[in-house]
């Protein structure tokens, strides 16, 4: 697992997560939970919070060879702080032998990272916890039924803004609120671009203090198109500049992907039935072109 | 070993530190902060060894609280009103998870309106969550229960949180000669922790506070800690017969004061309990045959315990320093659970609520509280509720408001707009 990985056939071709979960078939997140799991490994404890993947371990079942806690919605990271904070005390009381520590591993969704739990980890970030903090982020509270949350893209249809202009507000900067605290290293990921995913989650994990990681997570349920489309989804996401990758490290943020031929964001807007409405007959076009501006103005800073 | 003179939140400070506590999440609250802040300067003098971490909420502290005791060391923190009633959802969870460690409250009155001194609205609000409480009515039952509480969370049989509770002001800030056990003795009452199977480690994945599918499975787990909880009882009368044994002090399930001859009975919890001891040495010395019964473990409820203590009771004055709105005193709703279908029960159960934000219940109140329940059982009739009150209090209230209102009417905008447009409001 020290191995360092540059290429495709560098990637981990052991599957450590088993398989039979209760989630969708295609979920975006899961997909990348296996992925994080294979480079992280069996010697961490999940802390999760309340959402999708809460359903992986009911009772008597998990699919992790490694540990798991459950805590709620509001609070993984403050459970993250409890275990390490008590691992280090076993370790310094020469009560638990190195061998035994585990790499502590937050795992919430983004309503959780973006909304109720945001004080928990700004205070996680203040303590310079030592621990991985992993949001899998399919843009709305999904358990319940996708209602729209603070990482909602504007103008999609989630169960609470069905209206003809969809969610009114704009997907909030998580990435550089993170950052903002100057933790040890933040980045973004998805499923669909497996070898970048595993740099940067292999570079998460042999550094100390607070790691952070946003995973765009496509959710066929939530989304509202073929399962079949995840992987394609998320590439598009990423071809379009919807998704920029990037990461945070030493006060820099760096992009690790730079899209030199965006195509237009309608690609892959018009994928998923929670933007359908955008390109209905008598719809105003400006809310696409408003999507496509933003994107625009966003990579303009950047190249 | 000589006493010392200890406010209540040293005393709970002291506990901690006996207890050897190994991490303590905090987040400071009057009236409970001096607690913190007392193992923060031994912390940081060396006096003590172990971890202390200030959370930016109580719903965090109780998360890590939990966490940390689910991983295998030993925890304390405290807090009080507010800060329980914000970490209400981790003090039900991480009672579901079965994460032993301990909870100092120091109860404070419930806003609105928001206040600081004492009653059981915030220790009462978390009776069902699966902690188990402990009742404590001076600062040496503060050392004593904390330490007690330890033996009793950290039982294999039993593995649940346990709170210990302090009535804020009257024991918090209020000095009283404790003799603190020696620090030898006390870890030979207390052993390390010893977490078993359950922790986390490497070699030893375990998957803890998991969701289950379905009443089935959910009912089995709540059932599971409701009899851990009840097993509580006996455990509890085992560790009290051993901490006397070892230190010399009664710490029973129950305080049971001159009740074997009573007739009339005061029920009720906490430091206000020592004002009703005082008033039973008095109604006795004039000639009235009255007793007070003091639940110090109050979850689990000791039905059978409290049941015995008021066989040959006429009557019970239970003054509850909290209120259910709507229904009345929670003490005296669960004592009329507890008693009803037994043949020896008393006749009258009178209810009364006082001493509510810290109100003090004076010895004429308790004197007239006994005379009202040996009436009732003289008359067969229990008698309403009462909110206890005096008329010089509802004085003082109106004559508060009547300033008030000359203070308003005499600078209040509103009042002045109000009479340039002869008293119609502008639209
Ligand atoms: C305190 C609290 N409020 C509400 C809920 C209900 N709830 C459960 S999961 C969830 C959605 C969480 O959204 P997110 O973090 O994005 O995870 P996802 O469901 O999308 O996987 C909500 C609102 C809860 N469990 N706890
Ligand atoms: S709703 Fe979406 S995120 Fe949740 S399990 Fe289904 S596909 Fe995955
Ligand atoms: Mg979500």
């Amino acid at each position: 697992m020290s191995d360092i990985i540059r290429r495709m056939k560098d990637l981990p071709s052991t599957h450590l997560l088993g398989t039979g979960t209760p989630m969708c078939s295609g979920c975006g997140a899961l997909e990348a939970l296996h992925q994080i799991y294979d480079v992280l490994g069996e010697k961490t404890v999940f802390v999760n919070a309340a959402g999708c993947m809460t359903l992986l371990s009911a009772y008597p079942f998990t699919p992790f060879r490694g540990s798991w806690l459950y805590t709620a919605m509001a609070s993984a990271p403050a459970g993250a702080q409890g275990v390490r904070d008590a691992l280090d005390i076993l370790l310094q009381q020469g009560r638990l032998p190195s061998a035994d520590d585990l790499q502590v591993v937050v795992l919430t969704g983004d309503g959780s990272a973006y909304g109720m739990g945001m004080s928990a980890t700004s205070g996680a970030l203040d303590r310079d916890l030592d621990f991985i903090y992993i949001c899998y982020d399919n843009e709305g509270y999904g358990n319940t039924g996708q209602q729209y949350s603070s990482a909602t893209p504007h103008g999609a249809a989630t169960a609470t803004s069905r209206g003809s202009r969809g969610y009114p507000g704009y997907k909030k900067d998580l990435f550089s609120i993170w950052a903002a605290h100057r933790p040890s290293y933040v980045a973004t990921v998805i499923g669909s671009e497996p070898l970048d995913l595993a740099k940067k989650i292999e570079k998460a994990r042999d550094m100390k203090g607070p790691r952070m990681i946003i995973a765009l997570s496509p959710c066929p349920t939530g989304w509202d198109y073929d399962p079949r489309d995840s992987v394609e989804i998320g590439k598009l996401a990423v071809k379009t500049g919807v998704w920029p990758l990037k990461e945070y490290v030493n006060g820099q943020v760096v992009h690790t992907r730079i899209p030199r031929e965006r195509p237009p964001v309608q690609d892959y807007l018009r994928r998923q039935g929670r933007f359908s409405h955008l390109f209905q007959a008598g719809q105003e076009p400006s809310l696409v072109d408003d999507i496509q501006q933003r994107v625009d103005d966003y990579w303009k800073e950047v190249v | 070993m000589a006493a010392t003179l200890l406010t209540g939140n040293v005393a709970a400070a002291w506990g901690a530190r006996l207890a050897r506590v190994d991490y303590i999440p905090a987040f400071p609250i009057t009236p409970q902060t001096e607690i913190i802040e007392t193992l923060g300067g031994w912390l940081d003098g060396g006096d003590m060894e172990g971890r202390m971490v200030t959370l930016e909420s109580e719903h965090s502290m109780l998360t890590a609280a939990g966490a940390a005791a689910a991983t295998g060391v030993r925890v304390f923190s405290a807090t009080s009103s507010q800060g329980l009633l914000h970490a209400m959802e981790m003090i039900y969870t991480v009672a579901g998870w079965r994460a032993p460690f301990v909870l100092v409250n120091v109860s404070r009155g419930l806003s609105a309106p928001i206040t600081l001194e004492a009653d059981h609205n915030d220790v009462l609000a978390a009776r069902d969550s699966g902690f188990l409480q402990i009742h404590c009515a001076d600062c040496q039952e503060v050392v004593d229960g904390i330490l007690m509480a330890y033996r009793l969370a950290e039982d294999p049989t039993v593995r649940l949180p346990v709170m210990v509770n302090l009535d804020g002001f009257y024991l918090s800030f209020t000095r009283e000669p404790v003799n603190l056990p020696d620090p030898a003795a006390a870890s030979e009452f207390l052993p390390p922790f010893d977490p078993g199977m359950i922790r986390f480690a490497a070699s030893a994945p375990a998957s803890q506070a998991v969701a289950v599918l379905g009443g089935s499975p959910y009912s089995y787990f709540r059932y599971e800690t409701h009899l851990a909880a009840q097993r509580a009882v006996t455990v509890y009368s085992g560790i009290a017969a051993e901490f006397r044994a070892r230190f010399g002090r009664d710490r029973g399930v129950v305080e049971a004061y001159r009740c074997d001859d009573a007739e009339v009975v005061f029920y009720m919890i906490g430091s206000f309990a020592t004002k009703a001891r005082e008033a039973v040495d008095r109604l006795r010395d004039a000639g009235h045959r009255v007793g007070l019964l003091r639940p110090r473990l109050l979850r689990p409820y000791p039905a059978d315990i409290i049941a015995d203590a008021l066989q040959g009771v006429q009557g019970v004055a239970v003054i509850d320093q909290n209120l259910s709105m709507g229904q009345g005193g929670v003490l005296h709703t669960e004592l009329c659970a507890a008693l009803y279908g037994r043949p020896q029960a008393p006749v009258v159960l009178a209810s009364f609520i006082g001493g509510l934000g810290g109100r003090e219940i004076a010895p004429e109140e308790f004197y007239q509280m006994a005379a009202v329940t040996r009436e009732a059982v003289a008359t067969g009739r229990t008698p309403p509720p009462r909110l206890l009150y005096t008329e010089d209090e509802l004085r003082e209230i109106r004559k508060l408001q009547s300033i008030a209102l000359v203070e308003r009417d005499e600078t209040s905008p509103i009042r002045e707009r109000q009479q340039h447009t002869g008293g119609r409001d502008e639209a």
